[in-house]
């Protein structure tokens, strides 16, 4: 077989893998919005849900779910970018350093309903909150945190080389180095660690069961006080997820519409997931072309 | 009337006995140099012979490399900045460095050149704007980027950026530039460009350059120190090297007998 042919072989056998990605992602969200759409209304996203009754909305769940996203990534993001610049600039090539990114590869591993468990010990026992955000968001930060390290790592790594001599060589200190020429232009794959983190965290449900709870307490939006039980913004309350929803009203929901609600909470969660996604990106680049002067 | 002239001049780097290994490797051997203020100072010599790594000794970046041990001296300004605490930040800020190859920061013509002033304090943006507009004019770039100053630096040619670039090292008003190579990686005509721009600097600056193009060291420098295997072989004026040069390595080099 000569080379030319092996090149349209191999050629054609991409073409074929990514043909069937996309297709497998096609089947998957038309499948999920040809069912899911039908039950979206604006009732169903502004009414809580009912454990009994026909017609329950999940307004609280997908309240929830940003809420949570929001309080993970506010604690994933700084932790993740600092330990990425620590591996990348400060670690120095040894045992230690391997020790510890053996760890870090090792927590990524972990399953996540074990990251739950672990979250039911400390978070929800141990500190004696109970279910609460908080702890469903530090058991989440537990989860990402080594995707998010790896991530920043690796595109910190990635800026070259010249361009921190540069400012070393202007008499910048290495941190001011960090902050002002690598972290800007290590921003877009840090982005899209965040976005990948994100979308985990929308989806989990198993460390969340026995972390943030199965439940959420009645919810006062006009409430902004963070420390009062019935606001929404409270970090000490329950919170259950539109995933754990999806979930629980699957398993043991005892409401006659039980699939139409899974089915519109799934389309509602994919939709979501997606307009994070997309929202993410834009504002991302928007920023990082107001960094770099780039058009 | 030429050499009385030069002896005037204050001495600003004086290296003595500068010795250096990456780990066992023995990279610089008992180097002997003094530069005068205000004078351009050519380094030449075959690959591997040690003049890059010369050059980064002189701002210290060389410490980068974490297996590096020196030994020695090299005085910039009366004190020795190989021993004790040296306050890199101020002797970089004295001791700007340019590279192979221009290396803007991606961001806007006007952030890089402001880069280093606002980092080292000046937040008045009139005073910024004052000192972008004549580290550019200094580099004969003004006139052509004026008008962009808020678009991307990565978007000049290479001469630009390498201009750029040492108007960026100018910025921070330093008194040494040291220069590594700068033009390797451009055309004849942005080289040129950069060689003006030299002969013109040293009115103001003392300038250190690591070059491979021998023609270019003769062209532009004032004195030249041939590197061979680490050592320097031989140190004298420029037109001295090139046209009487005393020993016969040096010899040999310039007439393009080998390296």
């Amino acid at each position: 077989m000569n080379s030319k042919v092996a090149d349209r072989i191999a050629t054609g056998v991409f073409i074929a893998i990514a043909t069937i990605i996309v297709l497998v992602l096609i089947g998957l969200f038309s499948f999920i919005l040809f069912r899911g759409v039908p039950q979206i209304s604006w009732d169903f996203i502004t009414t809580t849900s009912s454990t009994v009754r026909e017609g329950g909305g999940i307004r609280d769940q997908l309240f929830n779910s940003f809420y949570i996203l929001f309080i993970t990534m506010l604690i994933t993001v700084p932790l993740g970018v600092l330990g990425g610049v620590y591996m990348a600039e400060y670690a120095k090539p040894g045992k230690i350093t391997n020790f510890i990114r053996s760890c870090i590869e090792l927590l990524a591993s972990l399953p996540s309903i074990v990251v739950g468990m672990f979250g039911l010990l400390i978070f929800v026992n141990s500190t004696g909150w109970g279910y609460t955000i908080i702890g469903g968001a530090l058991a989440l930060t537990i989860f990402n945190i080594p995707v998010m390290v790896r991530v920043s790592e690796d595109a910190i790594r990635s800026v070259p080389n010249v361009q921190k001599e540069a400012s070393l060589a202007l008499g910048i200190n290495h941190w001011h180095t960090i902050k002002t020429v690598i972290l800007p232009s290590a921003f877009p794959g840090i982005l899209t660690g965040a976005i990948l983190a994100s979308g985990r965290v929308f989806g989990e449900a198993a460390a969340l069961l026995f972390t943030a709870g199965l439940s959420t307490p009645r919810l006062d939006y006009m409430n902004w006080n963070p420390f009062s039980t019935t606001s929404p913004l409270n970090i000490f309350r329950p919170a259950e997820t539109l995933s754990v929803h999806i979930w629980a009203v699957n398993t043991n929901g005892i409401m006659p519409d039980v699939e139409a609600i899974a089915d519109g909470s799934s389309a509602i969660l994919v939709l979501s997931v997606l307009f994070f996604n997309l929202t993410a990106r834009f504002v991302g680049s928007a920023v990082h072309r107001k960094i770099t002067a780039s058009k | 009337m030429q050499q009385q002239m030069v002896e005037k001049r204050n001495s600003i780097f004086d290296v003595v006995d500068l010795n250096l290994w990456y780990d066992d490797f023995h990279a610089l051997k008992n180097i002997n140099l003094e530069m005068n203020e205000k004078e351009v100072t050519a380094i030449i010599g075959p690959s591997g012979c040690g003049k890059s790594t010369f050059i980064k000794t002189m701002n210290l970046m060389i410490q980068m490399i974490p297996t590096v041990k020196m030994s020695g001296q090299i005085n910039f300004e009366g004190s020795n900045i190989i021993e004790g605490k040296v306050d890199l930040v101020s002797l970089r800020k004295h001791v700007g460095m340019i590279f192979q190859k221009g290396n803007p920061f991606p961001q806007s013509i006007f952030d890089n050149i402001a880069y280093g002033p606002r980092i080292h304090g000046i937040k008045d943006k009139k005073k910024l704007n004052e000192i972008v507009e004549s580290s550019l004019k200094d580099v004969a770039l003004w006139d052509e980027v004026k008008d962009r100053l808020n678009s991307s630096a990565i978007g000049l040619s290479g001469g630009q950026q390498q201009r750029l670039c040492i108007a960026r090292t100018l910025a921070t008003k330093p008194e040494v530039i040291l220069m590594d190579e700068p033009t390797s990686a451009l055309d004849p005509i942005s080289t040129l460009k950069i060689e003006e721009l030299i002969t013109e600097l040293k009115s103001k600056y003392t300038i250190v350059i690591v070059t491979h193009n021998m023609q270019q060291a003769a062209r532009i420098s004032d004195k030249t120190a041939f590197f061979l295997n680490g050592e320097v072989i031989e140190y004298d004026q420029t037109d001295i090297i090139f046209s009487n040069p005393k020993d016969r390595r040096t010899e040999d080099y310039i007439t393009g007998r080998f390296g």
